[in-house]
């Protein structure tokens, strides 16, 4: 794996923007349903809550209005640029 | 008659629309994944006109990513088999969610259909401060947009009158179906979404804060565990400590019924139907209602707030960790009620083999059938006492009997898993719902629901078993001097199985009460009332409740080795029955029966020898 940031990565409350998502990494009934449910480039991102037990599995990610779930290999396919503001902020 | 199709995305109010446009009684539930059949109703249009309205799974695209949406896909392109293509579509809409579900809005009016939009959940929307603008959203669709209440009734005449118009083609946008919205790829359709739905929405005035709120505790790490924990924990004490007044006027009521059937029906074989296998048997099981009921105040209350994605949440870890995929929760949790609509749940799950993995361990879940099996058996032999702070030792043992229930489960999947359903477990995605409060009419109708089928269940099943079992019982009559139930057929075929089941400290009376049982897990009970009123034939019948009697005539290794059976035993025909028609043949409910059925003989053995061997 490349030191790329990925959102399994991502800090709780920091909003970042999806760069890239590796589908192939994903079977694919999970990545349309992802998909489907906004998971995809572009897209803007906050992990608000992560489970306690085998590195914090799941991830909640805030999406628009939404709280979806996911499990942290999911989240390892899906590269993502933090917001610079963000960052410098914190 | 011409038809309507309720679409949209899961957990969207499509089935509570449906419910109250038809008068049905579908399930609802605050999260995705609820419906995953068509289930078609009647309903009447404002001008007087039927309509036959169809309630669809929920779908976050045409691309089915499971068979649920299939079906929702096959229906509404008109490719399901036999039946004609829906006339009208009522797409179905989270007002509080906009930007999601208008992108899937956008692929359904790019069908051309007939098309009216249901703005539902307005309400929700208003509580997280949104002021939307329906004409302005009608505008962007080119379809009539109508706000609606669905679990309120609000709106409903709107929504008819709507649908009566796009119908005669009288609607105003007709004809106008926006041709930008056809070839949109899904980038676009997002983008589309987006911008329709910063159009609608007129102000707004805070953020979602009930969720952020309420998950911040109940989703923390380590508060959310202990919170969960501690809730199943109150709900089994609460099944014994609430529903004594209740269950004891109930068995009180029973017993003056019976004692006055006694007391005016003469003698014979009459009396002896009513008294040994009417009320010692399926009065045995009608006592439970109150425990039922509490419990179903329980899972519907965690149902309908939204509380159960969150224990799904909350669980995933333990889930994955033994190859089970995130989809499995839904089916799961629905089996804590009921085995049969945890294993139709399954639908939601693509990948065959982690469906047929949860198929197979839903019986595993504590289903509300075991309850007034375990209960009978903890009221007759673990004392009402408390342990350690109030704690009742009664609850304790039934919250103990759920949860040997579930690492079972998860000790099969994980052996399932590397044996005859190896593959790799999908993950878990899941939409976290909003949080609702319950509604206190809705909990009601629930709960009157649940409380008449299990009474029906009494009324057939149950009491067909427990007759067929009094009848065989009862002939041939004892000579004088000789016990009836040893000289009856079903003493003689006890006493040949009891030689099967003595290895793991059962008696004849509970091999006796294993063989109707099979047709469900209530009938060991009322089987059971039945064999100690036949025995009892000379006595009191009445005064002899259950319980007394297997106070009486078991040891506790007995007891205990009778519970870890029923931790295991597929004792229900339903269940088979639907395992046969999900799985498309007998290969793997035989399955199902055979390791089921030998993890209850082994585990009942263990716990009967431990127990010996500690000297309870
Ligand atoms: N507040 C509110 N809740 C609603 C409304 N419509 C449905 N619900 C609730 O939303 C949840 C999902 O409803 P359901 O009909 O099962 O959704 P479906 O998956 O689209 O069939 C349930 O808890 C309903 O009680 C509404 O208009 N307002
Ligand atoms: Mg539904």
């Amino acid at each position: 794996m490349d030191d790329r940031p990925t959102l399994d990565r991502l800090a709780p409350h920091r909003a970042a923007r999806i760069a890239h998502v590796a589908w192939d990494d994903i079977p694919s009934d999970d990545a349309k349903r992802l998909r489907a449910l906004g998971i995809d480039e572009g897209a803007e991102v906050a992990v608000v809550h992560r489970g306690m037990f085998g590195g914090r599995d799941p991830l909640a990610v805030r999406l628009g209005r939404m709280t979806i779930a996911l499990r942290r290999s999911h989240a390892a396919a899906i590269a993502i640029a933090e917001f610079e503001a963000e960052s410098a902020a914190s | 008659m011409f038809r309507a199709a309720l679409v949209g995305n899961p957990n969207a109010g499509k089935s509570a629309l449906f419910n109250k446009l038809t008068g049905a009684r579908q399930k609802i539930a605050n999260y995705p994944g609820v419906t995953v059949e068509r289930k078609a109703g009647r309903m009447t249009l404002p001008n007087g006109e039927p309509v036959e309205l169809i309630d669809l799974p929920g779908a976050y695209s045409f691309d089915a990513a499971s068979p649920d949406e299939e079906v929702t896909r096959a229906v509404v392109h008109g490719e399901f088999a036999g039946e004609a293509t829906p006339d009208v579509i009522i797409l179905v809409l989270d007002a509080a969610n906009l930007e999601q579900h208008l992108t899937f809005a956008q692929e359904v009016i790019a069908l051309g259909r007939p098309t009216v939009v249901a703005l539902n959940m307005i309400d929700l929307a208003a509580r997280d401060g949104l002021t939307l603008d329906p004409d302005a959203l009608s505008e962007a669709l080119g379809v009539p947009v109508v706000p609606t209440v669905a679990v309120r009734s609000r709106g409903l005449d709107e929504l008819g009158e709507a649908v009566t118009a796009v119908r005669s083609g009288r609607a105003p946008e007709e004809g106008r179906t926006t041709p930008h919205l056809f070839h949109l790829s899904l980038p676009e359709r997002r983008l589309a979404a987006k911008h329709m739905a910063r159009g609608a929405i007129l102000s707004r005035s805070k953020r979602a804060v009930v969720e952020s709120s309420l998950d911040k505790v109940l989703l923390n790490p380590w508060a959310g565990p202990i919170i969960l924990f501690a809730f199943l924990f109150i709900v089994f004490q609460a099944v014994f400590a609430w529903a004594t007044p209740f269950a004891d006027a109930l068995e009180a009521g029973v017993g003056a019924v019976s004692a006055a059937v006694t007391g005016n029906v003469p003698e014979g074989f009459f009396r002896d139907f009513l008294t040994e296998g009417l009320f010692a048997g399926v009065g045995a099981v009608v006592v439970f209602l109150p425990q039922i009921v509490i419990l179903f105040a329980f899972i519907l209350a965690m149902e309908m707030s939204g509380y159960m994605a969150r224990a799904a949440f909350i669980m995933d870890r333990m889930m994955a960790s033994v190859g089970l995929s995130g989809r499995s929760f839904i089916p799961l949790l629905s089996s804590f009620a009921c085995a049969i609509p945890g294993i139709m749940a399954t639908r939601s799950i693509a990948d065959t083999k982690d469906r047929l993995t949860t198929i197979l361990i839903a019986p595993l879940m504590t289903c509300s059938a075991r309850l007034p099996v375990y209960a009978v058996v903890i009221a007759a032999v673990i004392p009402n006492t408390t342990v350690g702070g109030g704690v009742g030792l009664q609850g304790l043992v039934l919250f103990a009997l759920y949860i040997a229930g579930i690492l079972g489960a998860m000790a099969a999947a994980l052996v399932l898993r590397r044996t005859v359903t190896k593959g790799a477990a999908s993950g878990f995605i899941m939409e976290m719902p909003r949080y609702q409060m319950p509604l206190l009419k809705d909990m009601a109708i629930g709960l009157w629901q649940r409380a008449w089928v299990f009474l029906r269940r009494a009324g057939t099943i149950i009491f067909a078993a427990t007759i067929a079992l009094w009848l065989l019982l009862t002939f041939p009559k004892a000579d004088p001097g000789e016990s009836q139930v040893d000289a009856s057929i079903a003493g003689q075929i006890g006493n040949g199985m009891a030689v099967l089941v003595e290895p793991i400290g059962f008696n004849r009376d509970i091999a006796l009460s294993l063989i109707p049982a099979m047709a469900a897990r209530e009938v060991a009970v009322s089987s059971l009332g039945t064999i100690y009123a036949v025995e009892a034939e000379d006595e009191d019948v009445v005064a002899d409740a259950v319980t007394d009697r297997i106070a009486a005539t078991w040891t506790l290794p007995t007891a205990l080795a009778f519970l870890a059976w029923f931790v295991f035993a597929p004792q229900c025909l339903s269940t088979i029955a639907v395992a046969k028609r999900e799985t498309n043949g007998w290969k793997w409910p035989v399955f199902m029966l055979v390791y089921l059925f030998g993890a209850a003989y082994v585990f009942a053995g263990l716990t009967y020898w431990l127990a010996v061997w500690l000297g309870l």
